[in-house]
């Protein structure tokens, strides 16, 4: 077995790379696209008492589809290749994203955003400088959430010519390679893990008032 | 000169069933520290709000120094007055030197003065700047926190202080101290406070007058000694009496 994996990577580490190229692609551009939908959805939300049952009502309903199902249900809109993998894995994104950066700007204390206001801070001001920031810690768990499920699902996307990790497990699957299993299904956890450690990282950069 | 000036103002919020404030007059001369006093829900909290606008009257003016603040620019009207509450609401992710330098930075003083500034607040206050200012506010005590707060309001000199029960959160021994050094700010600055309160040892000792309030009416208005001498109604010498009983409680243990 070890062996089999070894003589994989001596003869095919550019195939491998490769695929770890356009996994790791398909998933920041997901990434991307979710963050610059549902931060300003969920500040929206945030502002606008009425909006909020209504989207985060139809994400919470759309998160309940298995990211299998909204791959294949892409399939006959928008054919097979990167974009409807992006699509399909930006709406599995969304709802935490979503609901998280709701949830960061409401739980900023009233107390806080009143006397911002009374030292004569604007509106504007008041958000760009104390609300936002002050919701970053939730807003950046919810992308971490995001994140870790983008890449774990991005092996699905293979399913639909994506490319990606995923193409060496569904070969594995299907030539019951269980090396090329290893491989595949090894490195997309090894990446969904590195993932997760990096919005640490990011977290303890950004944040630092809230390590001391 | 007149600092603060209510004219017939009422308050009511949506769904509730009587008025906050109910037709309340009474003027504040400049440098007075007026205390108000009253249980919760007297209306002692709007009050203070309608000050610096955060709330705005159904009917009648509120008037800082002759002006009408309804006409008022509203920044102007929250620069112009200090604002300190009990829950503190300092920036959590902002240092002590931050939140203290907040409405200089506002007003884009030069780096220089905001420092300037910044250490000669927290100086005022009792904390020595070079070990605080890198700090961040949950590094710091309650009453430290309390201090940070009041820098933070003196920061731009403004003329009237609103104090919402500043100590309320605070240990007896914390907040002794603090009333203490309240009062000689404000012998030393002349400012005019107004410091609202239900704990009426508090009131009488800080105010030299005491606004009582009860259901969104004044009550009585008057210096401490003159309403321990002739409380106006059952309510102000319910108030007066458990204070006494307080005091006779301890004189006991004496």
């Amino acid at each position: 077995m070890f062996g089999q994996i070894e003589e994989y990577f001596r003869t095919s580490l550019d195939r491998w790379t490769g695929m770890l190229a356009a996994h790791v692609e398909v998933s920041l551009l997901a990434l991307a696209i979710a963050a610059a939908l549902a931060v300003p959805a969920g500040i929206l939300c945030a502002r606008y008492e009425r909006l909020k049952g209504p989207l985060t009502g139809l994400f919470g309903a759309l998160r309940v589809v298995p990211s299998l199902a909204i791959l294949l249900l892409m399939l006959p809109v928008l054919g097979t290749g990167t974009a409807p993998a992006a699509v399909a894995l930006v709406l599995l994104a969304v709802p935490p994203v979503l609901m998280n950066t709701v949830a960061g700007l409401e739980s900023v204390p009233a107390p806080v955003l009143e006397t911002a206001a009374a030292m004569g801070m604007e509106e504007r001001q008041i958000w760009q400088k104390v609300r936002l920031p002050l919701a970053m810690p939730m807003i950046l768990a919810g992308l971490k959430t995001a994140a870790v499920e983008i890449v774990a699902s991005a092996a699905l996307a293979a399913k639909i010519g994506a490319g990606g990790l995923g193409e060496l497990i569904f070969t594995g699957i299907g030539l019951f390679r269980t090396d090329l299993l290893l491989i595949g299904g090894g490195s997309v956890a090894l990446l969904s893990l590195l993932t997760g450690v990096l919005f640490e990282l990011l977290d303890k950069l950004l944040l630092k008032y809230k390590n001391v | 000169m007149t600092a603060i000036e209510f004219q017939n103002v009422s308050k009511r919020f949506p769904g509730a069933g009587r008025n906050a404030l109910e037709d309340l007059s009474f003027a504040v001369s400049e440098g007075e520290f007026v205390t108000v006093l009253g249980p919760s829900g007297c209306g002692k909290t709007t009050l203070l709000k309608l000050i610096n606008r955060l709330y705005e009257p159904d009917s009648g003016r509120v008037l800082l120094f002759g002006e009408d603040i309804r006409t008022a620019d509203l920044v102007q009207v929250r620069r112009r007055t200090g604002y300190v509450i009990q829950q503190i609401g300092l920036f959590p992710h902002w240092t002590i030197g931050e939140n203290v330098a907040t409405v200089p930075k506002l007003l884009k003083w030069d780096k220089a003065r905001i420092e300037a500034r910044t250490d000669e607040l927290l100086r005022l206050v009792g904390l020595e700047p070079e070990e605080y200012k890198k700090r961040y506010p949950s590094q710091l005590s309650g009453g430290q926190q309390q201090r940070v707060g009041l820098a933070r309001a003196l920061a731009v000199d403004p003329k009237i202080m609103l104090m919402d029960e500043p100590f309320g959160a605070l240990d007896s021994i914390t907040r002794g101290k603090l009333q203490r050094e309240l009062l000689t700010l404000h012998r030393e600055t002349g400012k005019t406070f107004l410091f609202v309160t239900h704990d009426i040892d508090e009131a009488f000792l800080l105010g030299s007058r005491v606004l009582i309030l009860d259901g969104g009416k004044i009550v009585q208005f008057d210096t401490p000694e003159a309403i321990i001498r002739c409380p106006a109604q059952g309510f102000v010498r319910s108030l007066v009496d458990a204070a006494k009983e307080r005091g006779r409680f301890w004189e006991a243990y004496l």
